[in-house]
C-alpha cells in the first residue's frame, strides 16, 4: 500500500520534545550528581505506577502523532498517485476498522439494538416500530435475546486471559533481559530488588494488559462505550482524544518556559531597571483574569484564521494550526507564575558566595547564568512543568465548553463533553459519552497528579531527607 | 499608611494603562475592524456598503491613533483610541452588540454574581480551612493519608463534571432545588443552594492539600516546639499559635480574590442560568461581542490591582510586625 507522510505542526512539536527528552536523559545518566533525584524518583512505588499509566497514554499519543494520507487505487491509469483527502495516523490503522464502524444514531454501551425506534419492513411487508438491530455491534449473534450475555462474558474472559498471557510474558522478557545484562541469575535478580517498586510496576503492567485485552477483544465485536449522536464509537473518540490532552499539557509548557526562564533568571540576576521592566510586563499580564485574556486571544485568532483561507490546504491543517495557536496562547499568557518564582530564586542565589566568587573572577555574566544559575533552578522548573501538565488538560475541557478551545472537529475531552452535556436531559438518559469523557480525564490527570507529587517530593531540596543514597 | 495607599494607587494607574494598550493592540491592531466586520457578517459576499455601516454602528469609522481630518484637540479625542480604549479609566464601556449600555449592564448583573460567589467563598473558605487543620492534627496517621489521597483525587476531577454529576444527582435524581434559574429577594434560597454547593465541594482538594502544606510548614517551627514544652494541649496549638502564624500566607491567596468575587464564575453562571457577570461575559465570547469582552477585561484587572492593594493592607491587621510605609 502507498501512503505519504503527514507531519502536522503539532505533530513535529511533540517528536522535538521527544527528542530533547530523550537527549536529556542520556545526558543526565552520566552526571551522578543530576541522577540522584531521579533515584528517588525511581524508588516511589505511586510514582512509578502512575508513570507506567502515564506512558500508555503517551503512548496512544505518539501513535496518534504520526500521519500519513493513503493511496487512492489508480482510476484513471494514467500512473499519478493521487492520495487521499483524509488523514490517518498510526493509531487509526492500528485499531482498524473502531474508525468505520459508525451506526446511525445513540447505541448504549456494548449494545445490540439502537437507542431510538424506527419503522422497520418485516419479511412478510408489514412495517413494525421496534429498536433495529445494529450494524455493527454484536452483528454476528443470530439470537441476540440469549446468547448476548453468554457471548459477551465469553470474550471478557478471553480477552482478560490473552491480556494476562501477554503481560506475563512480557514482565519475564524485561526481567530476563535486565539480569542477562548485569550478568546475574533472574531469581537473584530480582531478590536483589525487592525494596524497589519493581514488583508493583510489573503487577500493574499485567492488570493494564489484562484490560487492555478486555477492551480489544469486546471492540472486536461490540462498542464497548455505546456511540454517540452521529453513531461514532465512543471509544474511539475517546482514545483519539488523548492526543489533543498531551499536546496542550505539553507543548504549552516548551512555549511557556523560554519566556520563564529568561525573564526570570533576567530580572533576578541583573535586577535595576531590567527587573522592573519585567515585573512591570508579568503584573499587566498576571492582572487580566487568566480566563478572559485567553478568550480575547483566541477570538482574534479566529479572526486571522478567517481572514487567511489560503493559510491552510486542509481542514486538518486549519485545525491543527489551531490547537498550536492554542497552546501559544496559553504558553504566552502563563508564564507569570512560573517566572515570578524563578526572579525569586534567581534573587537569592545570586548573594551566594560561589556566585560573587565567580563575579570576582571576571567570568563574564552569560557564563555565570548558564553555569552557576540555570543548573540551581532546573528542579524548580521540572516540578512546575509536571504541575502544570494535569492543569492543562483540564483548563482544555473548560476553554472548549466556553467557546474558546479546540477546532470543533478536533477530537478532544472537550468536544466530547461539549456534544454530550445536553444528553443527559434524554430519556432514556445518554450517559455514556459523558462518563467515558470524564473517565479519561480523571485517569489521565490523577496519574498525572501522582506523578507530579512524585517528581516535588524527589527533587525539592527543602525537604529534609535521611538515608539518601 | 495613607501615603502608602497613595503611592500603591499611583503605581496601579501605569499597569491598567499597560492592560489598555494590551488589549487595544490585541483587538484593534492585529485585525482590524474590517476583518471584525467581514467575520461577524460571514465571510462571502459582503459589500463594502454593509462593512461601513457596521463600523458606523459601533463607532469603530474612525482612526485608530490620531485623526488627521478632525480640528483642535479632535485630531486625539475622534479616534478609536480614545473613545474605546482611553474612556474605559472613567469607567465609560460604552454599548454592547445588542444596543444596551454594558456599563449599566454590569451594575445590575453584579449582585446576582455577588450572592452565589461570596457565599460559595466564604462557606469554601471556612470549610477548607478546618479540613487543612484536622489533616495537619491527625499528621502521619492513616487519617491524613486518606484526606491527602482524597484531595488529589478530588482536585484530579473536571470542574464540568462536579457541576454536570451535581445537577443530575440533587436535581435531578432528588428532585431537592431547581435544576436552574434565578429569582430575587428571599426566593432566591433555593436557587443558589447547589451552586454554591457544587463551588464549595470542587475547591476541596486543591484548596484544602494548599493549607495543609502551609500549616505543616508552620508546626515545623521552633515556637510549636516551645508551645508545646509549655505544656499546650495539641489543639491549643493549632488554634491559638500555628492557625495564627499562616494567616500571612493563607491571606496572600484569600484577599485578592475579594474584589474579583464581584466578576463571578463562568461556568457556574452559565449552567445555572445565573443573570451575573460571568454568564455575561461567557455569553459575549460565544456571540464574539468584542466591546463587552474588552470591558470585562479592564473591569477584571482593575478588580484584581484592588485585590492586590487590600491584600497589603490585610498584613497590617494579622501581624502587627507589618508597616507600610
Amino acid at each position: 500500500m502507498n501512503f505519504k507522510l503527514v507531519m502536522l505542526w503539532t505533530d513535529g512539536m511533540i517528536f522535538m520534545l521527544l527528542a530533547v527528552a530523550i537527549a536529556g536523559a542520556c545526558w543526565i545518566r552520566q552526571r551522578p550528581h543530576l541522577l540522584l533525584p531521579w533515584k528517588r524518583l525511581f524508588k516511589s512505588r505511586i510514582g512509578m505506577v502512575s508513570l507506567l499509566v502515564l506512558s500508555l497514554f503517551i503512548l496512544i499519543g505518539l501513535l496518534d502523532s504520526m500521519h500519513f494520507r493513503v493511496a487512492l487505487p489508480d482510476k484513471n491509469g494514467n500512473g499519478q498517485t493521487v492520495y487521499a483527502t483524509e488523514v490517518l495516523s498510526v493509531f487509526d490503522a492500528l485499531v482498524g476498522d473502531l474508525r468505520s464502524r459508525t451506526e446511525k444514531t445513540y447505541s448504549a454501551p456494548l449494545a445490540v439494538y439502537l437507542y431510538a425506534k424506527e419503522s422497520i419492513e418485516t419479511a412478510d411487508g408489514k412495517i413494525l416500530r421496534d429498536y433495529p438491530r445494529l450494524k455493527h455491534g454484536g452483528a454476528h449473534l443470530t439470537d441476540p435475546q440469549n446468547g448476548q450475555v453468554v457471548d459477551v462474558i465469553k470474550r471478557s474472559l478471553y480477552g482478560v486471559f490473552s491480556g494476562w498471557l501477554g503481560g506475563v510474558l512480557l514482565s519475564l522478557l524485561i526481567v530476563s533481559y535486565a539480569a542477562a545484562r548485569s550478568r546475574t541469575k533472574v531469581r537473584a535478580w530480582v531478590e536483589a530488588r525487592q525494596s524497589t517498586p519493581l514488583n508493583v510496576m510489573l503487577a500493574t503492567m499485567v492488570l493494564l494488559a489484562m484490560l487492555i485485552g478486555l477492551t480489544a477483544n469486546l471492540a472486536g465485536a461490540y462498542h464497548v462505550l455505546g456511540t454517540d449522536k452521529v453513531g461514532q464509537d465512543v471509544l474511539y473518540l475517546s482514545l483519539k482524544s488523548i492526543r489533543t490532552g498531551l499536546v496542550i499539557g505539553t507543548v504549552t509548557t516548551l512555549v511557556m518556559l523560554p519566556f520563564a526562564l529568561f525573564l526570570g533568571i533576567a530580572a533576578g540576576y541583573f535586577r535595576g531597571w531590567m527587573d522592573d521592566v519585567i515585573q512591570y510586563i508579568y503584573t499587566v499580564l498576571s492582572s487580566i483574569p487568566s480566563v478572559l485574556l485567553i478568550a480575547a486571544a483566541v477570538l482574534m485568532m479566529q479572526v486571522t484564521i478567517e481572514k487567511h483561507a489560503e493559510w491552510f490546504s486542509s481542514s486538518v491543517e486549519r485545525a491543527d494550526l489551531r490547537l498550536l495557536f492554542l497552546c501559544l496562547i496559553l504558553g504566552v499568557t502563563s508564564w507569570t507564575g512560573l517566572c515570578r518564582l524563578l526572579r525569586g530564586e534567581a534573587l537569592k542565589l545570586r548573594e551566594l558566595e560561589y556566585i560573587q566568587a565567580a563575579q570576582s573572577f571576571g567570568v563574564s555574566s552569560l557564563r555565570i547564568l548558564s553555569r552557576h544559575i540555570l543548573p540551581n533552578v532546573m528542579h524548580i522548573v521540572l516540578i512546575a512543568v509536571v504541575m502544570d501538565f494535569s492543569a492543562l488538560v483540564l483548563a482544555e475541557a473548560v476553554l472548549s465548553y466556553v467557546g474558546v478551545g479546540v477546532d470543533p472537529s478536533t477530537n478532544s475531552f472537550g468536544t466530547l463533553i461539549n456534544n454530550a452535556r445536553l444528553e443527559m436531559g434524554r430519556e432514556p438518559m445518554v450517559w455514556w459519552a459523558l462518563a467515558a469523557a470524564f473517565g479519561f480525564m480523571l485517569v489521565l490527570v490523577l496519574a498525572a497528579n501522582l506523578f507530579a507529587d512524585a517528581v516535588r517530593d524527589a527533587f525539592d531540596p527543602r525537604l529534609n531527607r535521611t538515608g539518601d543514597a | 499608611m495613607i501615603a502608602y495607599l497613595i503611592r500603591r494607587i499611583l503605581y496601579a494607574i501605569p499597569i491598567l494603562i499597560g492592560v489598555n494598550l494590551l488589549t487595544f493592540a490585541l483587538f484593534f491592531v492585529i485585525n482590524t475592524p474590517d476583518d471584525m466586520a467581514r467575520m461577524q457578517l460571514g465571510m462571502k459576499r459582503v459589500t463594502p456598503e454593509a462593512i461601513e455601516k457596521w463600523k458606523q454602528q459601533r463607532g469603530y469609522d474612525k482612526p485608530l491613533m490620531f485623526n488627521t481630518v478632525a480640528a483642535g484637540a479632535g485630531k486625539l479625542t475622534d479616534t478609536i483610541f480614545f473613545q474605546k480604549s482611553a474612556s474605559m479609566f472613567v469607567f465609560d464601556f460604552g454599548y454592547a452588540d445588542d444596543g444596551r449600555s454594558i456599563s449599566r449592564e454590569i451594575h445590575t448583573r453584579m449582585l446576582p454574581s455577588l450572592v452565589i460567589a461570596l457565599p460559595t467563598f466564604v462557606v469554601g473558605l471556612l470549610l477548607y480551612v478546618s479540613f487543612a487543620l484536622l489533616m495537619t492534627l491527625f499528621r502521619g496517621t492513616t487519617l491524613d493519608v486518606a484526606g491527602v489521597t482524597l484531595c488529589v483525587l478530588l482536585m484530579s476531577i473536571s470542574s464540568l463534571f462536579y457541576i454536570i454529576g451535581g445537577q443530575f444527582i440533587v436535581s435531578k435524581l432528588w428532585h431537592w432545588v431547581p435544576i436552574s434559574g434565578y429569582a430575587g429577594g428571599t426566593d432566591s434560597l433555593r436557587f443558589i443552594l447547589l451552586p454554591v454547593l457544587i463551588g464549595v465541594v470542587a475547591g476541596i482538594g486543591s484548596s484544602s492539600r494548599w493549607y495543609r502544606t502551609i500549616f505543616l510548614e508552620e508546626v515545623g517551627r521552633d515556637y510549636v516546639r516551645t508551645a508545646r514544652a509549655k505544656g499546650l494541649s495539641e489543639l491549643r496549638v493549632l488554634f491559638k499559635h500555628v492557625l495564627k502564624n499562616a494567616m500571612i500566607p493563607i491571606l496572600t491567596g484569600v484577599v485578592a480574590v475579594i474584589p474579583l468575587l464581584f466578576m463571578g464564575s463562568l461556568l457556574t453562571e452559565s449552567f445555572f442560568g445565573i443573570p451575573g457577570l460571568g454568564s455575561y461575559t461567557i455569553d459575549a465570547i460565544q456571540a464574539q461581542d468584542f466591546g463587552v469582552v474588552r470591558a470585562m477585561v479592564f473591569l477584571g484587572s482593575a478588580l484584581y490591582i484592588v485585590g492586590l492593594i487590600l491584600t497589603d493592607i490585610s498584613y497590617t491587621v494579622v501581624d502587627p510586625r507589618v508597616r507600610l510605609q
